[in-house]
């Protein structure tokens, strides 16, 4: 492998640094796929972020744009960035089984349109990455094929469910990644990967391809090295889409809002979040953060966002409903695990989908299947559609006031291998600033914010009012420029 | 104790859209197994259901011929169940806010059946299974057609009653062009809701509920086996449980299907894929607007139009098409007498030889006038019309093009007449000696042999009046 000496590797870089330099020549686009993959090499045995590594294709894609750039063509912005992807999200040609085993074998014939825009853009997908089964969890445990491992320490989680995404771009295995967002599932592995991770507006992205688990609460999400990526990135793959009636025409622009510049914004710090579960390191790091902005000529207010005790209910009621039912679709008959035991159809469908499902998926689909079913429907489902709008309304009172609303995106920095699992409720919990965005349909951002005693990266959550995705870059992007490298240095450090 | 049945409805009509509810996939029926798929209707894991807009349309046009409330906003809703025909094993119907409700339809008998509600869904896939029991197939090539439902109120109190309505119904949804109605390919299937209670009393019997009758005959048959079962069963003290039954054609019986311990619970909840559908008043204005004449009005408006008979009226009205390309003809021929005879006679006997519909007819209103002009000026005789027409139903053929091509125009001409009846009489002395010595009857043969030696096309009044003039 021939690198000039000029280039590190993709650590040096962000994706758009990197799509420069082979635009300009400076690099070709092997050398860069060629870079990613050894550090997969080196690496992934242990981090084992990914679940499946396409290099002959990655490579020969390579080739090809390659060839388009050396002709002098546009091969695209992100033209030979090579970028990882959940595996909930359809990638044509390669494997999409959401970690679970019901989903074994099956190989999509199309591609998420998230996925399309990026190869269409240039990017080079070098594989799938490793999650929760289904996106059901927080610390990508929960995969049927093993667990994934904080590439900063490796007894640590990386996060989830995007945990083996955050892991692969951590770990510099790729440029950006793709990830999917239900609760928390990108900001929360950013935060505990020290990546910056970003939910778009419902709706901003299209779903069509990512596999549904609750399909009012989700959208596919980017984790990237730095803001200026992830708004490159989001931008790319926003807008309206025929396959998805969900998905809005609505102008994407937010490379430009980033000014570096914090003056001026209104920023509410959610005084609510500062509870006792809330660890010392990370509260410290959040006022920190709030004094930062202060000093950079934000106003910085306290404010509480009421009912927010509520919103953990109401997220798991509605994910679980619509999981049950989302779900139902796996049952050995068209694609996938198939039992190899039965007598008759109904067996069929029993033992393959007792055998296919992990423990959560199937707590889950239990849970929803009772809140859906007739005599409770009323009791929990109603009720959690009738408190989801009234958090919605709340979030609209808050930016009535606030262009931004600053806190945490999890209680705690990342956990140990294994604490999730022996307390799966206790897990639960832990996504209590995150699933708000999602109830709401708003944006909302983790960005890394420094490191807890241990070395271990904190991060802050900005949320902002729907569609406001300018506001949340400009001031994660003012953030990032105040604190400089600082993240990344600490990192070496560790 | 006297009892009364009384009868409500669940109707499924196949709407006529050409693509299917959620995705581009065609809905034409016969296909091969398998060949009308894709991804979203094979609900493959990622896929996500966008509306064709048509569904609403035909529902709404629908909605309206009924008398139902349109709300301003509908929604799709999931009823989940787990069977291998459901690709996603959910169905994308409509439970809380239904596109119509609260309608009504008289029937051409003049009872009013409320119509309780009216809604959206997908229809299924249907299993395939292998005769030797090795096991069974799938065909998902009708698992999104798109397919309203029509809920009426228990209203009805007798077979005759329900077919009155089903006969209105299939009528009005066949003058909207929205579906084809036809019970034998499931484009329209009824489920019956069948209870007795003491003639007089308000309160409602226990029901049971007879799944896909597929033709007016089985709903008949159905109807009366059903309320036979449960009367025997009430005047034996016995109490009528609430279930699923079919009817069994071979036995004339209904049997159990489902018990009442096996009633679903399908945990309905709004489709998240799919947002809330805005209806407003111009899109409602805009599908009145083109709500046609139904049977009863035009049947009124005919009666008062044209010199024809009930019972004509009665069939033309039968189905749009027909009505249509009647008053058309009727129109450019002036003739509306001769143009009901042409569509009830030859244009139906051929239908129903080639067994196809109105609306598949080639000819056009246009070349039927001018053949009906043609046989009244006497340029063709009435047998040689038939031969044309038989072309025309063909493929449109111009009817003097057919004319001269089949060597049929009438001879009319008096010299032409004059020298076949001379030749005749001469060739039949016979029958002249017969007919001179009283015998009427032999004027009949001579005309016979004339228009036989003109190959037919001879203008028979004037040969007849040529051979008493010779005679």
């Amino acid at each position: 492998m021939k690198i000039p000496e000029k280039w590190k590797g993709i650590e040096e870089d962000g994706a758009l640094a990197l799509a420069g330099r082979i635009a300009r020549r400076e690099l070709s686009v092997r050398e860069a796929v060629e870079d990613a993959l050894a550090r997969i090499s080196e690496r992934d045995g242990r981090v084992r972020a990914f679940l499946c590594v396409d290099r002959d294709g990655a490579l020969r894609r390579a080739e090809e744009l390659q060839e388009r750039i050396d002709r002098g063509e546009d091969a695209g912005l992100l033209a030979g960035v090579p970028l990882a992807v959940k595996d909930n999200i359809c990638t044509a040609g390669m494997r999409t089984g959401c970690a679970s085993r019901i989903l074994e074998g099956f190989v999509p014939p199309y591609d998420a349109t998230a996925v399309e825009k990026l190869r269409s853009a240039g990017a080079v997908i070098l594989g799938k990455t490793n999650m929760d089964e289904f996106g059901m969890g927080s610390t990508t445990e929960y995969s049927a094929y093993g667990k994934t491992k904080n590439p900063l320490n490796e007894e640590h989680v990386p996060g989830g469910s995007s945990g083996g995404s955050a892991a692969a771009v951590a770990a510099n295995m790729c440029a950006f990644a793709l990830g999917s967002d239900t609760g928390g599932s990108v900001r929360q592995p950013a935060s505990h990967c020290g990546v910056v991770g970003v939910k778009p507006s419902y709706g901003r992205v299209s779903r069509f391809g990512l596999v549904a688990y609750a399909s009012s609460l989700e959208q596919i999400g980017v984790l990237a090295r730095n803001v200026s990526d992830a708004a490159a990135v989001l931008e790319l793959i926003s807008g309206r889409d025929a396959r998805d009636a969900g998905s809005l025409n609505e102008k994407a622009g937010y490379t430009g809002a980033l000014s570096g510049n914090a003056r001026g914004l209104r920023i509410g710090l959610l005084e609510d979040c500062f509870t006792e579960g809330l660890s010392d390191a990370v509260g410290c790091r959040i006022r920190e953060a709030a004094e930062a902005f202060r000093a950079a000529g934000a106003q910085v207010e306290s404010c509480v966002l009421p009912g927010s005790e509520h919103m953990l209910a109401v997220y798991y009621t509605i994910a679980m409903a619509e999981a049950s039912s989302n779900l139902g679709r796996y049952d050995g008959v068209k694609y996938g695990y198939r039992s190899p035991e039965y007598a008759d159809l109904k067996e069929l469908v029993e033992r393959s989908r007792s055998e296919g499902f992990g423990p959560e998926v199937k707590r889950r689909i239990l849970l929803g299947t009772y809140v859906l079913s007739a005599g409770c429907y009323e009791e929990y489902y109603h009720k959690a559609l009738v408190l989801r709008q009234r958090i919605r309304e709340a979030y609209d009172e808050a930016f009535s006031s606030y262009d931004l609303l600053l806190g945490p995106v999890s209680p705690t920095t990342a956990p140990k291998l294994g604490e999730a699992i022996r307390d799966p409720q206790t897990a639960r919990l832990a996504d209590l600033y995150t699933v708000g965005a999602n109830l709401a349909g708003i944006p909302a951002i983790s960005v890394p914010c420094g490191f807890d005693g241990k070395g271990l990266p904190v991060g802050l959550q900005l949320q902002a009012p729907y569609l406001r995705e300018d506001l949340l870059f400009r001031a994660a992007h003012a953030h990032e420029m105040i604190r400089g490298n600082e993240a990344w240095e600490k990192k070496d450090e560790a | 104790m006297k009892l009364e049945t009384v009868i409500g409805l669940e109707v499924h009509v196949e709407l006529s859209t050409q693509s299917k509810l959620f995705c581009g996939c065609s809905t034409a029926f016969g296909a091969p197994v398998n060949a009308h798929v894709c991804p979203v209707c094979l609900g493959m894991p990622g896929t996500l259901p966008v509306l064709n807009r048509k569904v609403p349309e035909y529902a709404m046009a629908v909605a309206l011929a009924l008398h139902c409330t349109i709300p301003p906003l509908t929604r799709f809703d999931r009823k989940n169940y787990f069977y291998p025909d459901n690709p996603q094993n959910y169905q994308i119907s409509q439970l809380f806010l239904p596109i119509g409700t609260n309608g009504w339809l008289d029937t051409g008998a003049g009872k009013r059946v409320r119509i309780h509600e009216l809604h959206m869904e997908e229809d299924a896939g249907k299993l395939v299974h292998a005769e030797d029991g090795s096991g069974s197939l799938v065909d998902h090539n009708r698992a999104g057609v798109p397919l309203i439902e029509i809920v009426t109120e228990p209203d009805m109190r007798s077979a005759e009653e329900v077919l009155d309505f089903l006969t209105e119904l299939r009528s009005r949804i066949l003058y909207l062009g929205v579906s084809d109605c036809r019970l034998q390919e499931g484009s329209m299937r009824a489920d019956v809701n069948l209870s007795l209670r003491e003639k007089g009393s308000d309160a409602l019997g226990t029901r049971t509920e007879m799944k896909n009758l597929a033709s007016f005959t089985a709903i008949r048959r159905a109807i009366s086996a059903e309320a036979q079962r449960q009367e025997a069963l009430l005047s034996a003290g016995e109490a009528v449980e609430q279930e699923t039954r079919r009817f069994d054609e071979d036995s004339g019986k209904t049997l159990l299907m489902r018990g009442k311990e096996t009633i679903r619970d399908y945990r309905y909840f709004p489709e998240p894929d799919l947002p809330p559908l805005r209806i407003d008043e111009e899109w409602i204005g805009s599908i009145r607007s083109r709500q046609p004449e139904f049977r009863g009005e035009k049947k009124e408006r005919f009666r008062t139009q044209y010199a024809i008979g009930d019972k004509e009226i009665g069939i033309l009205t039968e189905d749009p098409h027909l009505a249509e390309l009647f008053e058309e003809t009727a129109a450019l021929s002036a003739d509306a007498g001769k143009a009901s005879n042409w569509l009830l006679g030859e244009t139906l006997r051929l239908m129903k030889e080639e067994g196809i519909e109105a609306k598949d007819l080639r000819f056009s209103a246009g070349n039927l006038a001018e053949l009906i002009r043609m046989t009244k000026q006497g340029e063709v005789s009435s047998t040689a019309a038939k031969e044309i027409f038989a072309r025309m139903f063909e493929n449109n053929a111009d009817p003097h093009a057919c004319m001269e091509e089949l060597g049929l125009r009438q001879q009319s001409d008096a010299d032409v007449i004059r020298g076949i009846c001379e030749k005749v009489l001469a060739e039949n002395p016979d029958a002249v000696a017969d007919y001179r010595a009283g015998k009427d009857r032999a004027l009949g043969f001579l005309v016979g042999q004339g228009m036989k030696a003109s190959g037919g096309r001879a203008d028979p009044g004037l040969l007849r009046e040529c051979m008493k003039e010779l005679l």
